[in-house]
């Protein structure tokens, strides 16, 4: 049942890939809009390059949390899957694994590459991927609360971000300190298992507090 | 409840299976929240919905086994063809349906040669074709339809009344909310009517 929810909404992303793209483009835009306004100083820009990195990459999944929902909402799908015979954890746990390969994916694919502009090491790019990695499935996890509960209202993608931005900071500190550990030389484990932790614990109740979401915004 | 009106109260029926019941009453008399009540999507500020003697709320997903609803949105995909919609849906409820069933069920609700094109090249009525083929291939009990009617021509309201018969003749219940006559014998329809 996972799979085919999963395979539908790959399938949906395909159909528009346009959306997809801009998620990244805007990614690749605003990383590369520092190394521009800051000049050739690669002491500043190595210091500062995992938290743009990772700032950039919270941002862009603002762009696509919005549409996580609305677009089923709007062409009825949505009341379909609430009254399909399986948990609606489920159905949102599919939702967000797709959510995350659609426009999470791509923009830790692309990390090591736009992170070459900092002047980074061959070693912290890799970390960079790694963190990216790790911590991104809690950009759509919790995002998809936030999506499931703002759906249908007007103004709702000003409102995500004010509701999920805040909720994201403890991966903002935990991905972007492990990649500053190791430009540091200390070792980015402990960053690393703690964000590996957070995202485990989203896992678990994000799906629960997203399908109670839905359940209020399509009464 | 609807905000702060109270639409209807002292609802109170059982229905067997094989009969039909057609909903009528003004715009805004509660005909699609009634159906949405029964469906579980809305929980009714008083009282209770049963299957079969218990009630829906703790059934859970189990009752969704028995349900099929179709709203008045149709719940049909642009970006997917009629094929693909058919199949996906059913699938998420636990029916596979393989690419030539779908291709059959599709060719009786008057699609054929439209089976691949992307949903959103087709018009109002060949859409709601689409949803209405649902009812070929579901095998639950209870249907509930919001106004499926709209936009449906001469020979697509024929396909749905037989539809609508045959589900009865096989012990179904079907609750339609319509203004059309649906033309089926008097001892299998009731009429429950709302008022503003």
């Amino acid at each position: 049942m996972l799979r085919w929810i999963v395979w539908r909404d790959l399938m949906l992303a395909w159909r528009r890939r346009a959306d997809m793209l801009s998620t990244v483009f805007f990614f690749v835009i605003v990383v590369s809009l520092f190394p521009f306004g800051i000049g050739p100083e690669t002491e500043l820009l190595r210091k500062i390059a995992p938290g743009v990195v990772w700032v950039a990459a919270l941002l862009a999944s603002m762009l696509s949390l919005s549409r996580m929902f609305a677009n089923d909402y709007q062409d009825g799908t949505l009341e379909q899957l609430l009254l399909t015979p399986q948990p609606l954890y489920l159905v949102v746990l599919g939702k967000t694994l797709a959510h995350w390969i659609i426009a999470e994916v791509p923009l830790v694919l692309i990390a090591p590459l736009v992170g070459a502009q900092f002047d980074l090491s061959n070693e912290t790019l890799a970390l960079l991927f790694v963190s990216l990695l790790v911590g991104t499935p809690v950009l759509s996890l919790i995002g998809s609360v936030g999506a499931a509960l703002t759906l249908g209202l007007r103004g709702g993608g000003v409102l995500i971000s004010i509701l999920v931005l805040p909720l994201y900071i403890p991966a903002l500190i935990f991905g972007a300190g492990a990649v500053e550990a190791s430009i540091m030389g200390l070792s980015p484990a402990p960053h690393l298992y703690l964000l590996g932790a957070f995202a485990i614990v989203s896992a678990i109740f994000s799906p629960w507090a997203a399908a109670a979401g839905l359940r209020i915004s399509l009464e | 409840m609807r905000g702060d009106r109270r639409l209807f109260s002292e609802l109170d029926f059982a229905v067997s299976p094989g009969t039909l019941v057609q909903l009528t009453g003004p715009n805004g008399s509660g005909k699609t929240s009634l159906l949405r009540i029964l469906c579980g999507l809305l929980a009714p500020a008083e009282g209770e919905v049963k299957w079969q003697g218990a009630n829906i709320r703790s059934l859970g997903e189990e009752y969704f086994t028995s349900v099929t609803y179709l709203g008045h949105r149709h719940g049909v995909k642009d970006e997917l063809s009629a094929v693909e919609n058919l199949r996906i849906s059913n699938a998420l409820n636990g029916i596979e349906v393989s690419k030539q069933r779908a291709r059959a069920v599709l060719e009786q609700m008057g699609l054929a040669g439209r089976e691949l094109l992307p949903a959103r090249l087709l018009s109002e009525g060949q859409r709601r074709r689409v949803a209405l083929a649902r009812l070929l291939v579901c095998d639950t009990t209870l249907w509930l339809l919001d106004e499926v009617m709209t936009s449906l021509d001469k020979g697509a309201v024929a396909l749905v009344r037989s539809l609508i018969e045959n589900h009865l003749a096989n012990g179904g219940i079907a609750f339609v909310a319509t203004h059309q006559e649906l033309g089926l014998p008097d001892t299998l329809t009731r009429r429950l009517e709302l008022t503003t």
